[in-house]
């Protein structure tokens, strides 16, 4: 029996994502609180009050040009000292290159809306709200889009059992 | 259907429509609350969420191979292609590349699913424009495409193919052979079904110049595939950032040029081509070797030596009950499904299960469009832009 296959595929970040931190790093300072590399994905985690003015500077910095907003998702936590973490996956066709983009919320379940930066962000925010309940202050239309508009729970909490509630 | 009557600020007389979630051009359970004028749409509001089965959720509380058989459920007109798509984001967090075998079957099973899944589009499609007879022949070959599906899996539509690290199965004995009849033959259907469409009068009128989508907006919303390229952005995923080994095959990226309905049309119809000389490539080169990687840690092992062996019984029992440890931390991998950017984000703290697992689906993300195109179009037009979006409620509502 030979060991376990290594493969060396995912190990080198991409050129443009570590220069695209960079770029953050140099323009926003202080702001940009972590910035981490894992299979070759750049992750950078922002100040929370900062992100709008992050996003719209990475979607129209002409050699960044992040244009779209690939994906928005929400993750709750119960065992760290903040609640919740926002996910921006970003995607440059100019460079071919993605960037996550994280905010995290502690002692509070408000963000600021990206709606204004993206007209995606939409249903995506509704769609974190709808899930991990944060609220998107400014969003034009946040209604839950999955669940039924009476429920009262978010089902994507950690504290929200499988089975659900009551039934 | 109810129907409320109400006084807009517009002047005219208009009228809130319900359409859906059970109506047949809806293409599943959508739900269209449509503000009308006359027959022309001022406002479009879709309500989705009625499949919605927590499938996120139930992801945290599974092991990643327990997973699998719940990707058969989000795009269900092509669950090959979603087995492919989550396999690849768990073998990216666990930084597994599998046997050359394997990555070409994979291809074979993506490609033949973009064909079944856009054969329905095109049926269900003309039916919704009134062109019955097309439904009637992309549904006798999506038929044959279930049959050698059924060859592959042994199940028709929840197939189950994939394995962390490889696949459940090697092809079947025959199967290349059968397959190749079936791909050398299909481009002549294609033609065929050309002839009765892309020239003809009322198809043309009815698709024409409908539901443009600007590639602005497009991008703006984070419409991706068919739709996407159908707006004029060559933007395949295949392309920009292959997996699987799409580098090594030869095939192009169809565009449009206006993003209207035909627009749509005419790429989907060339994709399906594209994946005939793709199959082709493949069929010709298919490599021999194992089907999954050499790593008891991840793999189940091999029936027969579970039966035998001491250590091969207790690896099975320990991979089935508690999985494989993957690594902390969080990775993104998506691929071009049929539908376009299928993503899976799964963030790990170890062990046997995501601590949270996001599908990024392309039906959720595409069918925000509608909201855009619906304005100011008119009533009839709305079916015609709905099928050509292409969305698949499976995979919106998760």
């Amino acid at each position: 029996m030979s060991g376990p296959s290594q493969s060396v595929r995912w190990e080198k970040p991409h050129s443009f994502a570590l220069k695209a931190a960079e770029a953050l790093q140099a323009r926003f300072g202080g702001a940009v609180l972590e910035s981490v590399v894992f299979r070759g994905e750049v992750t950078v985690v922002v100040e929370a009050a900062r992100i709008v003015e992050v996003c719209t500077f990475l979607k129209l910095d002409p050699d960044l040009s992040f244009e779209m907003l690939s994906d928005l998702t929400g993750i709750h936590f119960m065992d760290r000292d903040y609640e919740y973490e926002i996910l921006y996956h970003l995607y440059s066709f100019r460079n071919n290159a993605r960037l996550r983009v994280k905010i995290r919320l502690a002692e509070t379940n408000h963000a600021p809306t990206v709606t204004g930066v993206w007209m995606g962000a939409n249903w995506q925010e509704r769609e974190a709200f709808d899930m991990v309940g944060v609220v998107f202050d400014g969003h034009p239309d946040l209604r839950r889009i999955l669940m039924p508009e009476d429920f009262e729970f978010y089902p994507l909490r950690k504290d929200f059992p499988l089975e659900g509630h009551g039934a | 259907m109810a129907i409320t009557r109400e006084k807009l600020d517009t002047g005219g007389e208009a009228v809130t429509i319900n359409m859906g979630p059970s109506h047949p051009s809806t293409h599943g359970v959508l739900r269209l609350v449509l503000d009308l004028e006359g027959e022309v749409v001022r406002k479009c509001t879709p309500h989705v969420g009625y499949l919605h089965r927590g499938m996120e959720k139930l992801a945290e509380n599974k092991t990643y191979h327990q997973f699998i058989p719940y990707t058969d459920r989000l795009d269900y007109l092509a669950p090959l292609s979603n087995n492919c798509a989550f396999v690849l984001a768990v073998e990216k967090l666990l930084n597994l590349e599998v046997p050359p075998r394997a990555k070409a079957i994979r291809v074979l099973v993506c490609e033949l699913s973009r064909i079944s899944a856009h054969l329905l589009w095109l049926g269900t499609h003309a039916v919704d424009l009134g062109a019955l007879s097309v439904f009637f022949y992309t549904f006798r070959e999506r038929e044959i495409l279930y049959d050698f599906i059924e060859m592959l899996t042994g199940t028709r539509m929840t197939t189950s193919y994939t394995r962390v690290g490889g696949l459940a199965r090697d092809l079947p004995p025959g199967f290349l052979d059968q397959f190749k009849t079936w791909v050398t033959r299909f481009p002549k259907e294609l033609d065929e079904w050309e002839a009765l469409l892309t020239h003809n009068k009322i198809w043309v009128e009815r698709t024409k110049e409908i539901g443009i989508l600007t590639v602005e907006d497009a991008i703006d919303l984070g419409v991706t595939g068919p739709n996407l390229r159908a707006s004029g952005r060559e933007w395949d995923l295949r392309k920009v950032e292959p997996y699987s080994g799409y580098d090594e095959l030869d095939f192009e990226i169809p565009v449009g040029t206006v993003g209207d309905v035909y627009d749509r049309y005419l790429v989907r119809l060339e994709e399906m081509r594209q994946s005939v000389r793709l199959l082709h490539q493949i069929i010709a080169k298919m490599p021999d070797g194992p089907i999954l990687v050499d790593d008891p840690k991840v793999v189940l092992p091999a029936k027969d030596n579970v039966l035998k062996k001491m250590e091969e019984l207790i690896h099975q029992f320990i991979i089935v009950t508690e999985s494989f440890d993957a690594p902390a931390g969080e990775v993104y991998h998506a691929i071009e499904a049929p539908k376009g950017e299928l993503g899976f984000y799964i963030k790990s703290e170890g062990g046997g299960s995501p601590y949270r697992l996001k599908i990024r689906s392309p039906s959720f993300v595409n069918l925000q469009a509608l909201v855009k195109l619906a304005e100011g179009a008119m009533v009839s037009d709305l079916v015609a832009i709905i099928a050509s979006l292409d969305p698949v409620m499976g995979e919106v509502d998760r």
